[in-house]
């Protein structure tokens, strides 16, 4: 006996899941199916995930008149069709058991929307794609995927239609291309738009069905990679001389990051720490683990974040081109930026020559007099006086090697850096553990204090733990803690267990 | 205007006898109501009976042609006590919320309505909030009815048989003088579907009628001797009249009767899930052709016994579908059977879970367990799928505010001075302003309804320091926040605060217009300030924010966390709801654009290579176009703060990069769309002079 098509759709507000269920029961309808409708919208439109529910029965399946009795919500086992506007919304409806290897095709954007709390986390808190994209695989029948959202944007249209485009071109609706069409235009809202993100949505579906779907862009680590003509020679020869090639990459990006940060010989003083670095491998034709994470992390804190460094990221040349693109200026439009900068007492002394900075910051009233000068404010980049003052600051850099910042910021490097190497002997995963922890300390201002005070703690603690065994596994958890909030309650509580079991 | 306008499908309210109306299952409610001959409509919005507020505000003039009077009312006690028309005079009416909640509300007119009984059909169109998407307490309504004897009907969710039971209702209310509830779950609220239509009557006698030719009868006044009478009417003639009614008008409904030994009784509402479960088991077609036998309650109250006996008799058990708790249909059933010396079995609750939505899963699992017992699944039926965790890690996406509300900055500044001052004690309230005790604000204590912040601050009242705060929202102000909260506390000298949040609808319930909303409101008075209230019941320190100027906020906040003055401190802050706003502005603003005139757009960007993906801002914003990407740069591994396409440039990041000294990521690009002549002029001229000066710039490394 036939049954209804079920189908569901998984989507979060403000999506416009409510759009194609309108439409779908109008595709319906014109192809001389029965449709039932129904959602639960409430709060959840709030951003929240939502779900709508669909039932079709074919008129020429009816019997002396009679409907058939259609449900109200989607039950496991008993879904032909989920459509998810979103990857982790696919996820969460495959956990709540709506897709079935036996039955159900997924109709999934790969896109991701990410959640408040995988966008607060102080470091990668992102749900695993991979798992994602797995258990969509094993747990569906039949899967299209395909990003939605990306198709969305080329065609200028709403994802809503692409995703009705999508399960057009699935073909698992008994329907035709024109009977959607016809709905799209029966709604009659936006209807040329709509149309066009739907065959977007129709043709990329059918692709991805038909197997021939574009892979999505591989992450920048992967692709082929090419040495910057633009290092100096005896940068690139160095490093092709005097390093393993699984680093040439990883120290091709670093060496470039830092010659535009300050200048070659800066680089150079880099090269020189990582070939140092090198040396202590303990078997560096096995792995040189500690050196790449060394090579990655020390790259990012000599390039720390002050004055001059952000003046010099804001008036980069092609910088103006680049926000009209992300900002989605029209040719015609102009575009004017403005920088919101509120300099601190602790930031203007740590730009002042060592000495000066040092003396200011110890006097209560140099302190007082220039915290006039840290009212928040606005500059204009596009205007001349903005960014000439920018431009100024930025070629200060000059002198940074003479500011009370970069001596503090190279001293902590280098104590980083000798405790990493006494470690190195001892306790090599240890070693690598304390290197990672560079990742700590980050941001600005008061975030940027409580990051150094973690990493501060953290190292500490390293010390005491070499050669118990557990010290990388000890000091991997502590970063974890610390990362895990920002009031540093975690950290302060894993710091507290650690010494009670020490005594223990 | 409403969050979605109903003005196009409102037209199908006008169909005629044998038409063919296609739609939401609210509105074919309303259509039955005008189909009934209804004199008077009320009601408060909230899901999932908002849109019927909204087709019914979109239908003024259609009602109005009727002669229909229609108010959004203030509360749901106002809306309740509305129905005191169809005390003493032969119109009918209808009232809606949601419930529990708005009943809740409307408890003391209920009482009273039902006690004094009415002549005129009273309906109660309830929203029951229970179950999957959900925002409140999960609560039965069947209490309400049982402990004040008000009939109520659990229809079978399919629009005919709603817009049956809306025709009912009336006239059991009128057979029986008792106020009918009407009880529609979330889904079939929302369901679309179809029914044929009949002509709208005009209401038979009028509010004008009634207003000429005033009646009046002491039996019906709430005072003894009378209210002993009610009782006893109650009894003695009320209700054997609606047992009456329900069983010759056959509205509860029985299945394939003799075809097993056992039954199942259930919930009207629960028809559809049930008839599907019986499906997938294999014992009924599709088409509600069941093996089992069925007695469908669309009257959940009063139960009749006479029905419940004869269903049971010759039966080995029967099965009590019903959703909620305590167990209040099994019970009675209990005892029906008791009484009658029947032993056939009762199952209810058990198999199945006394708490919680019954949702597909739950049924199937409950039948199959109750009718493999009695031997009704032959070969054991396919083992449900184990609900597996095949993903390990999906994080939950709570409702949070919208994409530049203007409620996020307060809370925002509310985090930074929490920081300063240490935390403080804040006492939630219901409506947007809810999503404030979710993170990343993570502000506020307790919620103990809507209007009530205040009020529920009011033991935090005891010379002390550190003062205690609460919030509240424009709309929770106007149901009652204004006497319970803000009266209280004047008249108590509550040294408190309380923050006002003045969005300008009632926003969380899909932005219905509210007393004090600043817009030119179609029959209504709207312009009401807050503040001219505020002052009116005695309070002398008020002051009125701007919620996005958050150094103007927190400075305000300090002050009244820290004056000298002794008594209610009231805050009212600011900023238009950006939902609505945008959706007045956005369309305004299109058109300007296609006319060539100037306009100029602003959004918010954060530049990759100065972030160092901390996310501190996310922390303090939680804005949905406030996200985070890959870091352009591979020798960075956590991600990039990103903003992306969906920034309306409400502002928010800059205040909070100043006022929280986060960093200098961000930018605002203020784009200006049809550019004057003048603009371009000066553009050129400092792109010219900034290229010079730029010019030895270099570039950024190449992304490698």
């Amino acid at each position: 006996m036939t049954r209804p098509i079920t189908l569901t759709v998984a989507a979060l507000g403000g999506q416009g899941g409510g759009v194609v269920t309108d439409w779908l029961v109008l595709t319906a309808r014109s192809a001389d199916y029965l449709a039932q409708a129904t959602s639960v919208p409430g709060v959840a439109q709030r951003t929240g995930a939502t779900i709508y529910y669909l039932e079709f029965f074919p008129r020429s399946a009816l019997r002396d008149g009679r409907e058939p009795v259609m449900a109200l919500m989607p039950s496991p086992g008993d879904v032909d069709i989920v459509v998810a506007s979103e990857l982790l919304e696919a996820g969460r409806a495959i956990n709540r058991g709506l897709v079935t290897p036996e039955r159900t095709t997924l109709i999934a954007s790969t896109h991701r929307d990410y959640t408040i709390g995988e966008k607060s986390s102080l470091g990668d808190g992102r749900a695993s794609e991979t798992e994602l994209l797995a258990g969509a695989a094993s747990a569906a029948a039949r899967l299209v995927t395909f990003d939605m959202a990306a198709v969305a944007e080329r065609a200028g249209g709403r994802i809503s239609a692409v995703i009705f485009g999508a399960i057009a071109g699935s073909g698992v609706l008994p329907w035709e291309t024109r009977h959607f069409q016809a709905a799209i235009r029966e709604s009659g809202v936006g209807v040329e738009a709509s149309l066009l993100a739907f065959e977007a949505g129709r043709v990329a579906a059918a692709a991805a069905k038909a197997g021939t779907g574009v892979k999505p862009a591989s992450t920048a680590g992967n692709t082929a990679f090419a040495v910057s003509a633009r290092l100096a020679d005896d940068l690139t020869a160095r490093i092709a001389g005097e390093f393993p090639s699984p680093l040439h990459e990883l120290l091709t990006r670093a060496v470039a990051r830092l010659v535009d940060y300050q200048d070659a010989r800066y680089a150079g003083l880099y090269l020189d720490r990582i070939a140092d670095m090198l040396r202590r491998e303990p078997r560096p034709n096995e792995s040189t683990r500690l050196t790449e994470v060394v090579a990655r992390s020390l790259a990012l804190w000599m390039s720390f974040e002050d004055v001059m460094r952000v003046a010099q990221v804001k008036t980069r040349a092609g910088r103006f081109e680049q926000i009209r693109a992300e900002v989605r200026a029209a040719p015609t439009d102009l575009v004017r930026v403005n920088e919101f900068v509120k300099p601190q007492v602790e930031e203007i002394c740590a730009t002042l020559p060592a000495a000066l900075g040092r003396r200011l910051l110890a006097s209560p009233r140099a302190s007082r007099f220039l915290s006039r000068f840290t009212s928040g404010r606005r500059v204009c980049t596009s205007s001349i006086s903005g960014f000439l003052s920018l431009r100024v600051l930025a070629s200060l850099r000059r002198l940074r090697r003479g500011t009370l910042r970069y001596v503090t910021e190279n001293a902590r490097i280098e104590q980083w850096l000798s405790q990493i190497r006494g470690l190195a002997g001892s306790d090599y995963a240890l070693a690598v553990e304390v290197a990672e922890c560079q990742n700590l300390v980050k941001g600005y201002g008061s975030t940027h204090e409580r990051g150094w005070r973690s990493f501060g703690e953290i190292c500490a603690l390293a010390e005491g733990l070499v050669g118990s065994g557990r010290g990388a596994q000890q000091v991997r958890a502590l970063r974890e803690a610390a990362l895990s909030d920002d009031s540093g309650a975690k950290l302060a509580a894993a710091i507290a267990n650690l010494r009670l079991a020490g005594s223990a | 205007m409403a969050e979605r306008s109903f003005a196009k499908e409102v037209e199908s309210l006008r169909l005629g006898a044998g038409e063919l109306f296609e739609g939401e299952g609210i509105l074919a409610v309303t259509k039955a109501l005008l189909q009934s001959g209804v004199g008077y409509v009320g009601g408060y919005q909230g899901a999932p009976v908002s849109h019927l507020m909204d087709v019914l505000a979109d239908a003024t003039d259609i009602m109005g042609e009727l002669g229909v009077h229609f108010e959004s009312s203030a509360n749901e006690a106002t809306a309740a006590a509305m129905l005191a028309a169809s005390v003493n005079y032969p119109i009918r009416g209808a009232v809606t919320w949601k419930s529990t909640v708005g009943t809740n509300v409307a408890s003391d007119a209920l009482s009273n309505l039902a006690s004094a009984g009415v002549v005129g059909g009273a309906l109660i169109v309830l929203g029951e909030d229970y179950g999957e998407g959900a925002s409140i307490m999960q609560e039965r309504t069947h209490a309400f009815a049982m402990k004040s004897q008000i009939w109520l009907l659990d229809p079978r969710p399919n629009l005919p048989c709603l817009v049956q039971a809306v025709e009912q209702g009336f006239e059991l209310s009128e057979a029986s003088n008792t106020p009918v509830m009407l009880m529609m779950r979330i889904r079939a609220c929302h369901v679309v579907g179809r029914f044929r239509t009949k002509d709208n009557r005009r209401p038979p006698f009028t509010l004008r009628q009634a207003m000429d030719h005033p009646t009046r009868t002491f039996d019906r006044i709430i005072l003894p001797p009378s209210t002993y009478a009610q009782e006893r009417a109650k009894i003695e003639q009320r209700w054997p009249a609606a047992e009456k009614f329900i069983r010759e008008r056959g509205m509860n409904e029985f299945f394939a009767d003799g075809k097993a030994d056992i039954g199942i009784v259930l919930q009207g509402g629960l028809y559809n899930t049930v008839l599907r479960t019986l499906e997938r088991l294999g014992l009924a077609d599709v088409f509600g052709e069941s093996q089992i036998p069925l007695y469908v309650l669309n009257a959940t109250y009063p139960l009749l016994g006479e029905e419940f006996v004869r269903f049971a008799t010759g039966k080995r058990a029967i099965l009590i579908v019903e959703e909620g708790q305590p167990e209040f249909i099994e019970q009675a059933a209990s005892l029906f059977l008791r009484k009658a010396d029947l032993q056939t079995r009762i199952v209810g609750k058990g198999p199945l879970p006394m708490a919680g939505e019954y949702t597909g899963a739950v049924l199937f699992a409950g039948l199959r367990q109750f009718l493999g017992e009695y031997g009704f699944l032959p070969e054991q039926a396919k083992p449900l799928l184990p609900a597996t965790q095949l993903i390990r890690n999906v994080p939950l996406r709570p409702s949070g505010l919208c994409t530049g509300c203007p409620e996020r900055p307060l809370f925002a500044s509310m985090k930074l001075l929490a920081r300063e001052l240490g935390p403080m004690q804040v006492s939630a309230d219901i409506g947007c302003h809810s999503f404030a005790t979710l993170p990343p604000f993570d502000i506020g204590g307790s919620i103990m309804g809507y209007g009530l912040g205040a009020a529920s601050g009011a033991s935090f009242n005891i010379p002390n320091e550190r003062r205690a705060l609460s919030l509240m929202g424009d709309g929770g102000f106007w149901h009652n926040g204004l006497t319970s909260g803000i009266g209280n506390a004047v008249f108590n000298q509550h040294d408190g605060v309380t923050i006002i949040v003045d969005n300008g609808y009632s926003a969380a319930t899909g932005g219905q217009y509210i007393p004090s909303s600043s817009a030119e409101v179609k029959n209504r008075h709207a312009r009401n300030r807050i503040e001219t209230a505020v002052r009116g019941v005695g309070v002398e320190w008020v002051r009125t924010i701007r919620t996005y100027d958050m150094r103007q906020a927190m400075s305000v906040l300090k002050e009244a966390l820290q004056t000298r003055f002794v008594g209610p401190k009231i805050i009212i802050a600011e900023g238009e709801c950006q939902l609505n706003r945008q959706r007045r502005i956005a369309p305004l603003l299109k058109k300007l654009v296609g006319q060539g005139k100037r306009v100029v757009r602003e959004r918010f960007g954060v530049d990759a290579d100065v972030c160092t993906g901390d996310h501190s801002c996310v922390r303090l914003s939680g804005c949905p176009s406030l996200t985070i990407k890959t870091h352009p740069d591979p020798l960075r591994r956590d991600p990039v703060a990103y903003v992306d396409n969906s920034c309306v440039g409400c502002g928010v990041c800059g205040e909070v990069a100043h006022a929280a000294v986060l960093c200098p990521s961000f930018y605002r690009a203020d784009i200006i769309q049809n550019p004057s002549g003048w603009d371009r002029f000066v553009h050129a001229l400092r792109m010219g002079i900034i290229r010079l000066l730029g010019g030895r710039a270099a570039p950024a490394p190449e992304r490698l």
